[in-house]
């Protein structure tokens, strides 16, 4: 087995009311051929391939998909939707359990979830994203006063190439605000 | 040819480059690009990951935006990951009614409304259909004779929508590095993933992905990327990975328009290739020379014609 498998997996448990009834919709006709493992440029660093990931969505094994790092190590390449011979849109079930994972907070995609988090929240507060705001927020809530050092020397190199500016780049107030109050409103009722 | 300009995000930060660039090469190939008033971010990948309807909706008003002017129907976009959440809204509303109504139902606060009348278009694909590889002939200026270019495409403006290449072994950018009188560095790694945002969240998977593409592009001069976030992923991480490999990895990576626009000969100014982070001195030297050796073409040809001139008087 490839000892990249051996990863530490967290003994969260997932809430009863987590959903997954449309992400299994999504990958009912699955063959599990493989197609989607052969594909997948993240497979090595997995702990379930992409194939055992849709048996264990299709089985609703809840859990041991949350305790999982494998939806989470989906970069969205889209060669598995491309390959795959049932033509089922498998980065977007990976997406639906991303935002399961986001919704439910969960541990084990701490990382991710603040990362795209702060992200929607600087475009909700100027409109455009502010790479050095969001990478600033993004730090400050990861509480790890480490991680921020493996970017030092590309942030200062960014900054000295003035290729980032400490200040957002001046808008209308929050263009966006009604849209995403009413994006809220809507799925609310959903 | 007229388009709607949409940058997005990166191309006002750490991308400049490559917005300056394309607005260059643009308008030396007589384009006219208007940037859509007040645009917004497109979502990224984040918004994907947080709400299916923010991800659309976020996108989609910008197109609404760009559809208020009558005759242009082509958004041009230079960023693969905006085009491809541009895209998504252009193919997913055509499709299906229920979500064009959706997204309307939300625009309409700010008295927006899409129709999909609007073609959303990636750079690449506009470089290669609308003006292609004889445009770039006719206008050269500067041939990189002796140049090896690796053509890299990343994911999103192939996939999942198949446009104008194809997706799984691109060449639509060969002619036109062919026509900039460079060779095509043969490699199998032009529509490899990059890793997107792993290099933030996720560093030690992003490192090895980049890591194989750089190793396959050692042979030629330069990569040329279409995408902010490949182009950040192969060129700021560069020092790390090759001390992670234990060898010399180091790569130029260029902007297609920048590339262009070299060859063309347009002015620094506007390709700000100072604001690169992996210009290698091998390159700069190598640039040099051509550049030299067209000078010393032009001297040449300068003294020739003054010759002749004297014959003839």
């Amino acid at each position: 087995m490839n000892p990249a498998r051996n990863l530490k997996r967290s003994n969260e448990t997932v809430q009863a009311s987590v959903n997954l009834a449309p992400v299994q919709e999504m990958i009912r006709s699955c063959i599990q051929c493989g197609t989607c493992t052969g594909s997948c440029p993240n497979e090595f660093a997995m702990d379930h391939t992409p194939r055992q990931l849709w048996r264990m969505v299709l089985m609703g094994l809840k859990d041991e998909i949350f305790q999982s790092k494998t939806f989470a190590l989906c970069s969205a390449c889209y060669c598995c939707t491309l390959r795959c011979p049932r033509g089922l849109p498998l980065t977007e079930a990976m997406e639906a359990l991303k935002q399961i994972a986001a919704r439910e907070n969960l541990k084990q995609y701490k990382h991710s979830v603040q990362f795209y988090k702060t992200f929607i929240q600087s475009v909700r507060r100027h409109g455009r994203v502010n790479e050095m705001e969001f990478m600033t927020l993004y730090f400050a809530a990861l509480k790890n006063p480490l991680t921020p050092l493996r970017f030092a020397p590309l942030g200062i190199k960014l900054l000295s190439k003035g290729k980032v500016s400490m200040l957002p780049s001046i808008m209308r107030k929050r263009p966006l605000e009604s849209i995403f109050r009413n994006v809220a409103a809507l799925e609310e009722r959903l | 040819m007229k388009y709607h300009y949409y940058p997005g995000c990166s191309l006002e930060g750490t991308a400049l480059e490559y917005n300056l660039s394309t607005q260059a090469v643009m308008k030396s190939v007589g384009a006219e690009i208007l940037e859509i008033e007040d645009w917004t971010c497109c979502g990224a990948s984040a918004a994907d990951s947080i709400s299916t309807l923010l991800s659309l909706v976020l996108p989609a008003r910008n197109i609404a935006i760009a559809e208020k002017t009558d005759d242009v129907t082509d958004i041009l976009v230079p960023c693969s990951a905006c085009y491809l959440n541009l895209k998504k809204v252009e193919e997913k509303t055509r499709r299906e009614p229920e979500i064009l109504e959706k997204v309307n139902s939300i625009l309409n606060e700010d008295h927006l409304k899409i129709s999909s009348r609007i073609h959303v278009r990636h750079l690449l694909d506009v470089i290669v259909n609308d003006f292609g590889p004889e445009t770039i002939r006719h206008n050269l200026k500067r041939a990189f004779t002796g140049f090896r270019i690796a053509p890299y495409y990343g994911c999103q403006c192939l996939r999942p929508y198949v446009v104008f290449d194809d997706p799984e072994v691109p060449r639509s950018m060969e002619p036109l590095i062919e026509a900039a009188g460079a060779e095509v560095h043969p490699w199998n790694m032009g529509a490899k993933c990059c890793g997107a945002s792993h290099m933030n969240t996720k560093m030690e998977v992003g490192v090895k992905l980049v890591a194989a593409i750089l190793q396959a592009a050692k042979g030629a001069d330069a990569i040329v990327t279409v995408c902010p976030m490949c182009q950040m992923n192969l060129e700021a991480y560069q020092k790390k990975i090759c001390r992670h490999q234990n060898q010399d990895l180091r790569m130029t990576v260029l902007y297609l328009p920048q590339f262009i626009g070299l060859a063309l000969d347009l002015p620094p100014e506007n390709l700000r290739i100072d604001l690169n982070l992996s210009i290698t001195n091998g390159f700069r030297q190598k640039l040099k020379q051509i550049k030299d050796s067209r000078d010393a073409t032009l001297n040449y040809s300068r003294t020739e014609m003054h010759k002749n001139q004297q014959i003839n008087y």
